[in-house]
């Protein structure tokens, strides 16, 4: 068995939990009950043992994908020296509403097989694995009510209208037959916590499943305000980041993906089925720009319970329902993609301590209020007494944005995020919505941003640098100009963007850093997110032109469906890390946002204006 | 039965089993504040429902002495040990039952099931409500282990 390039996947979901659909067919990435639950099929981290469920056609074919409209439906079409035939692939949805007028199972996965010329044959090939392949699981076979077996506490029933043999061993099944043209046939895997099962219709509500899905995503893809260019790729990745939401908090999981690596056969592989703060305010932004309010304030609503449990100091990161202690272990029976291991689950950065998730935090909250949000009186009380945390730690070292597990220093963009949140207190202040020790936050800006200028700008670079005194840049300092702590197209911006294509640059593509040492063996692809980064400031700062060109060059590094990873091989093109990832999706949509001129210089007017 | 002691006594457990959940919250051993759980039952303002949702809790407090009160008459003795056990079986009940059938009951409670429309609703408890915090069940049962034993040991069997 061997594994499909990473760019060679797409993703369904139903916003609780993702699959992964290869381009040959097979689903090779599920997790249940939610994004972080144990894997049932993860082919993708081991393709001997992690289990899979492929359908697809037995002869050698060429394969075309698309999502049917401004869906989550995956349309893959197969073509073989014996014929045509389409697979569609969804996690069915629908409105609550829609829910409350019959029974729905907690998740399923349905596949439809579509004839469309000749006779070409197909193989179903189920191997479900449960808990990472740790458990096995027994298939039963219950005729008409289809296959049954255990997964979580819970049941997971495959149902088919193709007849389906079971293994001797009873851990896989799998059918051969031939697809006719113009014939239907489905399969369905539905999962529940408790029994009796609901089970999903198959053949005789087929068209009323399809249609009903493809409504849900239609509509609420028509709640998207954007019309300008590239609206295509600006709006797969907003069904992208609705697909990483976790519809019954509100959290964004950065990618729905464990220890896809960041360089073939590394070490850096880790766990990104959880929600960073990080980029807090970067998402707000993405999602108010497009018009996505209620998916702004599920977040943010997210992020003021989920920081609840550590107020006020604020962990890197959180589960999806705010859970802080995520220990990160090793899947040793897993060889990992390609032989990259380990394989982790669980991520121990939650335990660093960054001081730009701060402003960060406090950023997402005045974007909102910005956007004519309203604070209620916990939250503003939180908020201010996150400005106090700044005041009393903004001097201390941090493992800054890029978790680097080399240890603590001062870096330049999380002085800057300190900065920037108490700016945003003292304007929240001066509007009403918060009430701060005004004062004294700006005798704090004052001196922070003395700070930064005195030792996190070199002078013989002529450009701000990574850490306070010193010579190595980031990507990270391109955020100086975007997220408002400086004017973009200032002298010290500028030349500092200079250095940082000159530097980090491959083309329109950044690396996050190249020189620094991260405490961690091997190297990386170019950073997605940072990428887009390079594009916006370069916009920002005048030359649209040129972002234009950086922009469309990037564009081509999504895959056929439009995805991206977490990082591109500069050389190759070949996607890198775990897939699809948020943060690169959301650095698109901000950068479309900013070509489009949806906004602008006005972000940063306040900030030259004080 | 005691009508005076339910009273006194109903009021006074209830009040020490809602400061020692409001001390865990402050703590951040726990999310949970049954205050607000309770409140946006009745009211969709968050600033207001805390006190809305104390008074309802104090009715249920109440409420929850008089079968208390029922169960020490119906044994001819009420210590605090014997009060403390039924808040053992109460808390049980109310993390395993209770929590998973709140967002059926609660208006503005999301349930797991929730999706993929986005949600402004209050986020569901889940298991022995953990996804309030993996420490909530312990502050629950403690809260409620001190609500039987002050009732146990102050109520005057009539």
């Amino acid at each position: 068995m061997s594994y499909f390039p990473i760019e060679d996947y797409a993703i369904i979901g139903n916003c609780r939990t993702a699959a992964l659909v290869s381009r040959a067919g097979s689903i090779d990435w599920f997790c249940l009950p939610r994004f972080d639950g144990p894997s049932l099929f993860a082919a993708l981290l081991d393709a001997e043992k992690g289990g899979h469920f492929r359908i697809g056609p037995v002869e050698e074919a060429t394969t075309e994908r698309r999502y049917l409209d401004d869906s989550a439906i995956l349309e893959t079409t197969f073509t073989t020296a014996s014929g045509r035939f389409r697979l569609i692939d969804l996690m069915p949805v629908r409105s609550e509403a829609e829910k409350g007028t019959e029974l729905w199972p907690d998740h399923a996965i349905l596949r439809v097989i579509e004839g469309i010329e000749g006779e070409p044959e197909c193989e179903v090939d189920v191997r479900p694995r449960p808990d990472y392949a740790t458990s096995v699981a027994r298939l039963v076979d219950q005729g008409s009510l289809g296959m049954v077996f255990a997964h979580q506490g819970g049941v997971c029933n495959l149902r088919s209208d193709i007849p389906l043999t079971i293994s001797d061993d009873r851990s896989t099944t799998y059918a051969r037959f031939h697809v006719r043209a113009g014939k239907r046939y489905a399969v369905s895997l539905v999962f529940n916590r408790e029994e009796p099962s609901v089970l999903a219709p198959l053949v005789d509500q087929l068209n009323e499943q399809l249609a009903q899905s493809l409504r849900w995503w239609q509509r609420w893809a028509g709640h998207c305000s954007y019309d300008g260019p590239y609206r295509d790729a600006v709006m797969r990745s907003a069904i992208t980041l609705k697909l990483l939401t976790y519809a019954p908090s509100g959290a964004l999981v950065a990618a729905p993906t464990t220890s896809l690596p960041e360089e073939i056969g590394g070490v850096r592989n880790w766990d990104y089925r959880y929600c960073w703060l990080r980029d807090a305010s970067l998402t707000v932004r993405a999602l108010l720009d497009l018009n996505y309010v209620e998916e702004a304030q599920a977040f943010l609503n997210w992020m003021q319970h989920a920081t609840h449990l550590s107020e006020p100091e604020v962990q890197v990161l959180y589960d999806v329902y705010g859970e802080t202690r995520l220990v990160e272990r090793e899947i040793d029976h897993f060889e990992g993609y390609r032989g990259s291991s380990p394989v982790r689950v669980g991520n121990d950065a939650a335990g660093q301590f960054q001081l730009d998730t701060y402003g960060d935090v406090i950023n997402a909250s005045y974007e909102y209020v910005r956007s004519g949000g309203q604070l209620n009186g916990a939250s503003a009380r939180r908020l201010a007494r996150l400005g106090d945390v700044i005041c009393r730690r903004w001097r201390e070292p941090d493992e800054g944005i890029w978790e680097v597990r080399s240890g603590k220093r001062h870096h330049t963009y999380s002085k800057a995020m300190c900065w920037l949140g108490l700016e945003r207190l003292v304007r929240l202040h001066q509007e009403r919505h918060v009430s701060v020790p005004i004062d004294q936050f700006e005798a704090e800006m004052q001196e922070i941003r003395r700070a930064i200028e005195e030792q996190g700008f070199n002078q013989r670079l002529g450009s701000y640098v990574s850490v306070f005194d010193g010579e190595e840049l980031d990507a990270s300092l391109a955020l100086l100009g975007i997220n408002g702590y400086t004017d973009p197209g200032g002298e010290r911006m500028v030349a500092t963007l200079g250095n940082l294509r000159e530097r980090l640059g491959a083309g329109a593509l950044l690396y996050r850093y190249r020189d620094d040492d991260d405490g961690l063996e091997g190297s990386e692809g170019a950073f997605g997110i940072c990428s887009f980064w390079g594009v916006e400031l370069q916009m920002l700062s005048g030359d649209r032109v040129g972002a234009m060109a950086h922009f469309e060059e990037l564009l081509g590094y999504a895959n056929d469906l439009g995805l991206y990873a977490e990082e591109v091989d500069p050389g190759s093109g070949a996607a890198l890390g775990n897939f699809p990832q948020a943060f690169t999706h959301i650095g698109l949509i901000n950068a479309a946002m900013s070509l489009a001129g949806v906004r602008g210089y006005d972000r940063v007017k306040g900030q030259e204006e004080r | 039965m005691s009508w005076e002691s339910i009273l006194l006594w109903g009021f006074v457990a209830t009040i020490v089993l809602t400061s020692i959940m409001v001390a865990a919250q402050q703590l951040h051993l726990t999310r949970m504040s049954l205050p607000l759980m309770l409140g946006t039952m009745l009211t969709p303002n968050r600033d207001r429902a805390p006190l809305v949702g104390f008074s309802f809790h104090l009715m249920n407090g109440w409420i929850f002495a008089l079968l208390y009160a029922m169960a020490f008459e119906s044994w001819d003795r009420a210590t605090w040990w014997l009060g403390a056990s039924i808040g053992l079986v109460h808390s049980m009940f109310v993390l395993l039952v209770g929590m998973q059938m709140l967002p059926s009951l609660h208006p503005r409670m999301a349930s797991e099931q929730h999706g993929p429309s986005p949600t402004r609703q209050l986020q569901p408890p889940g298991v022995a409500a953990l996804n309030y915090g993996r420490r909530t069940p312990i502050a629950t049962i403690a809260a409620h282990l001190v609500y039987g034993a002050i009732l146990g040991a102050f109520y005057t069997l009539s």
